[in-house]
């Protein structure tokens, strides 16, 4: 960790330790993952290494954005040898409840059937929209017998942009539409007009910000086995949401969520590609069920490109107001939202960037009309920062715009706008999608962005870039702040068990995509229990241990899971305590827990074993419990809250722009975080590189392309640029942990926190580097073409 | 929509076969010899399979990863006669007479990790881990190549491959870390 500026860290107490002075002995370290020794070994068991015999599943996905099915005849691909089953709409409409998927949140407003399908029957609303599943004893059969599928189509006009959407003589995205436009929602708070009326400066801006795919290295996959004899389903799946995966193939197979367990493997990255239902999750066991032999499903990468979420385009047109010092009277206006063709979630994306574009700034007046906009492209679903992102473009680009306007330094601009530490918590005016009220529980923004403005240098940048420009080098720098509201509720489960062998385990509906998590709950709970951390087993993802739980997403899981495997493990603590001193016949003061065993202080030999007291409450046949003893060395935590701990961050990086050949180098990028109490700082410093890096993609690299016809024009990782290590400078992290009150360990997330400041403080930098030129940027990512028009002048 | 094609499509129990080889007998099929990690073998290999399926399908070396099937990702790097390839951009039937190895020959006879796999986890250089293995193997052979490389050195080979959760940096400490002990031990 990079430390030198942040405030040395205070031994916290936790509530309900013995002792208010004890310091923290495990949470807080650089304790190895307990994840490594397996996945480096090679021993990983992601959904594809499962040794589970299975028939294999291929899918014939549309070739055009919109069209009817004309014609459609499998008897061709049925009669392959090695085929064992070909399903088309209809035949698989005989094995689910319904044909359309089920809309992953609750909504009273939605246009209703705008989900997808299962397998779409008589129309195609998006190139790579599944049609056909053959299920065969091998892949590479199942795919020859999708060539031979006999199918006609008849194209119907497309929608390929949200402006084309707008028009009132264009198409329908499906002929089952009510409108293109799938919800209009307006967000706000205070006196807007009367803001904008007696502002002295308004600047308006029209913003494009794309943002590509989750693109995890490691697809989707779904491997399916029904027992017939137990009436019960199995489905392994590379998901970020185990629970709800249960809950939807129950309802979609008819079959009590009881008797479906989903069990998620090594999952090798999600990113928000993971965190829904997919039609394919509900076709393969259905399936399964159907033949009564397993079926798998493994998704590859050129599936992966049409069939799984984007995130993709939005059009924010935007005013904002501001006094003679540059202070933020109100900023309104209009975004147009790109869903694609269907919606399997909700609004939640759209209306996280439109309610968390005032980040972390004082906006007294706020309104932003939201229009939902469907075309005919793959569906839209939150994507690491889910919103954030855009929403961070959109206001540090008003913000470098008012300091050109008004001829102030950008630093200072938002260092006066800034929500000063002194009105936290700070209400925002707004409400998150729980219904409660958004407020800002704490950090310290004009401390954190002084660090960032110190690590880079920015008061010597100005002779720095002079000195440059005299041998012909182009620099810039580039700042940007940012909040998230992480930790979503409504609550995350955790179940910490001693066995009577003595076996520590920690049981949750959290979600491991690659994080890091069974380490950093092992941690948490090995902090209570007093105990290596490598001692603590945990499992995640598996709906056969737990019966709730809300998954991987929102940058939720350390502090919501954290949460609740903190309060479980002391509460398995005191009642191991408790009943140690039962069994000891000494008092619970004079009683350590340490290495897996309750001794007596100053006198070691005296000692009881978690497992000897998890033998005890286990109980035998008559025999009485412990005094005032519940059953089992166990306890279920189930942290419950609404409120979000609000991580902060401010970003600083400078950039060599080649004005030859449009390319942009950074050569430096600093990244100052607060994501309040850190479990691991080893574990979030990665989360930062990773979070960053992917914002260098969305600012620099990644374009998933479409052509007037939407026709996907980026489909492999030769046209769509992840960014590679050599695009990648050193990243700077510098950490303020200002613990959040929100929760009982004052942990805030972070697994989105480094992607959202990235593109406004790159653009912010490329701007600055090519002054000279006049160039006003509006839009990322930023393509080296792109960057040579801007410099010529020219548009797009 | 039609449907009646579908009925001629068994779609019940009848269609069940005990017959549970990955190869079935259409598949045109040749018997090739090869070395994977160390161990000399014989098998029959269906003529169109790529090599990556064949390490995961045929030999339950799942180690091997599979990315992206069009050559850019890496993860399913492994070494064929002593230098990286990528095994989804070769034919298995490609290898008869070769030496292959993959991830799984890198730990130490007694199991320990490799003085690479354990920097990778000293630095925090793998998070989801998918792409690891690809990664393990050219670093590998990067350090057997060349024993004192520079940062640039390793971003350049690094960038044969994609990883989305790390964003590289761990992995070059790593990498840096390992050259340093095994320059060190020898």
């Amino acid at each position: 960790m990079d430390t030198p500026l942040a405030p040395p860290r205070p031994g916290i107490a936790l509530p309900g330790d013995r002792s208010p002075s004890k310091a923290r002995q495990v949470i807080g370290t650089r304790a190895p993952r307990i994840e490594d020794p397996a996945l480096l070994r090679g021993e990983g068991r992601y959904l594809d290494d499962l040794r589970i015999e299975a028939l294999h599943a291929a899918f014939l996905r549309s070739p055009h954005a919109h069209a009817r099915i004309a014609h459609l005849d499998c008897a061709a691909a049925g009669a392959l040898p090695g085929v064992v089953a070909v399903f088309d709409a209809t035949a698989i409409a005989r094995h689910v409840t319904n044909l359309r998927m089920p809309l992953g949140f609750p909504s009273a407003t939605l246009q209703k059937d705008i989900t997808p399908w299962v397998l779409s029957g008589t129309e195609v609303a998006f190139v790579g929209e599944a049609i056909v599943m053959v299920v065969a004893e091998t892949r590479y059969i199942a795919e020859d017998a999708l060539a031979l599928i006999d199918i006609d189509f008849a194209p119907l006009p497309v929608v390929h942009d949200v402006h084309q959407a707008l028009d009132a003589a264009a198409p329908l995205v499906r002929s089952d539409a009510v409108s293109n436009i799938a919800e209009r929602v307006p967000v706000g708070f205070g006196e807007v007009e009367q803001a904008f009326a007696r502002a002295p400066h308004v600047f308006a801006e029209a913003l494009f910000v794309h943002r590509g795919a989750a693109h995890p290295m490691e697809g989707r996959g779904v491997l399916a086995r029904y027992d017939a004899a137990l009436d019960t389903m199995t489905v392994w799946t590379s998901t970020q949401m185990s629970h709800e995966v249960m809950h939807a193939v129950a309802v979609m197979l008819g079959m009590d969520p009881h008797n479906v367990r989903v069990i998620a493997p090594d999952v090798g990255g999600g990113f928000g590609a993971k965190y829904l239902t997919y039609p394919e999750e509900v076709a393969v066991p259905a399936a399964a069920r159907a033949l009564g032999r397993p079926v798998k499903w493994v998704e590859d990468r050129a599936e992966h490109f049409v069939s799984a979420i984007h995130e993709r385009d939005q059009y924010w047109d935007v005013e904002i107001a501001v006094d003679a010092r540059a202070l933020i009277l109100g900023v309104r206006g209009r975004l147009l939202h790109d869903q694609g063709a269907y919606t399997p979630q909700g609004i939640n994306l759209p209306y996280n960037a439109a309610t968390s574009v005032t980040g972390p700034y004082r906006v007294p007046a706020y309104a932003m009309e939201v229009l939902i906009c469907q075309t005919n492209k793959t569906p839209v679903v939150p994507v690491r920062g889910a919103g954030y992102p855009q929403a961070a473009f959109v206001m540090e680009r008003l913000l470098d715009r008012v300091a050109r306007e008004l001829a102030l330094d950008r630093a200072e601009v938002r260092a006066r706008n800034l929500i000063p530490p002194e009105k936290m918590p700070y209400e925002k005016g707004l409400t998150n999608r729980a219904g409660v009220r958004s407020v800002v529980d704490s950090g310290n923004y004009a401390v954190c962005q002084s660090a960032a403005l110190a690590r880079i240098d920015y008061a010597g940048f100005r002779a720095r870039q002079t000195t440059a420009r005299a041998q012909g080098r182009y620099l810039g720098l580039g700042l940007a702040n940012a909040v998230k509201a992480t930790s979503r509720g409504p609550f995350e489960s955790a179940v910490v068990r001693v066995s009577p062998s003595g076996r520590i385990g920690v049981y949750t509906g959290a979600l491991a995509m690659g994080q890091g998590l069974a380490t950093a709950l092992a941690q948490i709970c090995a902090e209570q229990l007093n105990v290596p951390v490598d001692s603590v087993h945990v499992t995640c993802g598996d709906t056969g241990y737990v019966s709730l739980g809300m998954g991987g997403f929102a940058s939720r899981q350390t502090v919501m899971a954290g949460s609740s495997v903190h309060l479980a493990a002391l509460e398995v603590r005191n009642k191991a305590l408790k009943v140690a001193e039962q069994m000891l016949e000494i008092a619970a003061d004079d009683l350590v827990l340490k290495d897996g065993r309750v001794e007596v202080a100053e006198r070691p030999h005296l000692h009881v074993s978690l497992g000897e007291i998890a033998r005890k409450l286990k109980g035998a046949p008559g025999y009485s419990m412990p005094a005032g003893i519940t059953p089992g060395l166990e306890a279920t935590g189930m942290f419950q809250t609404n409120a979000q701990a609000h991580a902060n961050m401010c970003h600083a990086c400078e950039v060599e722009v080649d004005i030859g050949t449009g390319g942009v180098r950074i050569l430096r990028y600093v990244a100052v975080h607060d994501s309040g109490t850190l479990v691991n700082p080893m574990l979030a410093e990665g989360q930062i590189h990773g979070g960053i890096v992917h914002g260098i993609g969305n600012a620099l690299f990644e374009k998933m392309g479409y052509d007037d016809e939407a026709q996907p024009i980026t489909g492999t990782f030769a046209d769509y640029l992840l960014p590679t290590s050599t695009e990648i400078p050193q990243i700077e992290v510098i950490f303020f942990e200002t613990p959040s009150p929100t929760n009982p360990i004052g942990v805030k997330g972070i697994g989105e926190a480094g992607t959202i400041p990235v593109a406004p403080a790159i653009v912010s930098a490329v701007e600055d580097a090519l002054a000279p030129f006049g160039v006003q940027i509006a839009e990322a990512p930023l393509s080296p073409v792109r960057i040579l028009e801007l410099i010529l002048g020219e548009q797009p | 929509m039609n449907s009646q094609h579908i009925a001629a499509v068994s779609e019940a129990g009848d269609a069940r076969t005990d017959d549970a080889s990955t190869e079935p007998a259409s598949e045109p099929s040749r018997t090739i010899t090869l070395s994977v990690n160390g161990r000399r073998q014989t098998c029959q290999v269906s003529e169109r399979k790529h090599l990556a399926d064949f390490l995961r399908q045929d030999l339950a070396l799942t180690g091997t990863h599979v990315g992206c099937e069009h050559g850019v990702c890496g993860a399913c790097t492994v070494w064929v006669d002593g230098v990286t390839a990528r095994s989804c951009l070769m034919l298995a039937v490609q290898t008869d007479g070769s030496d292959v190895r993959t991830v799984e020959s890198l730990a130490l006879d007694g199991g320990g990790l490799s003085v690479l796999q354990q920097a990778f986890q000293d630095h925090h250089g793998l998070q989801c881990g998918f792409c690891t293995p690809g990664i393990l193997m050219s670093l590998t052979e990067l350090l057997r190549d060349d024993p004192e490389p520079d940062e640039a050195t390793v971003r350049l080979t690094l960038s044969g491959h994609l990883c989305r959760c790390t964003g590289y940096q761990n992995i070059v400490a790593a990498a840096l870390d390992a050259a340093a002990k095994l320059r060190a031990a020898r």
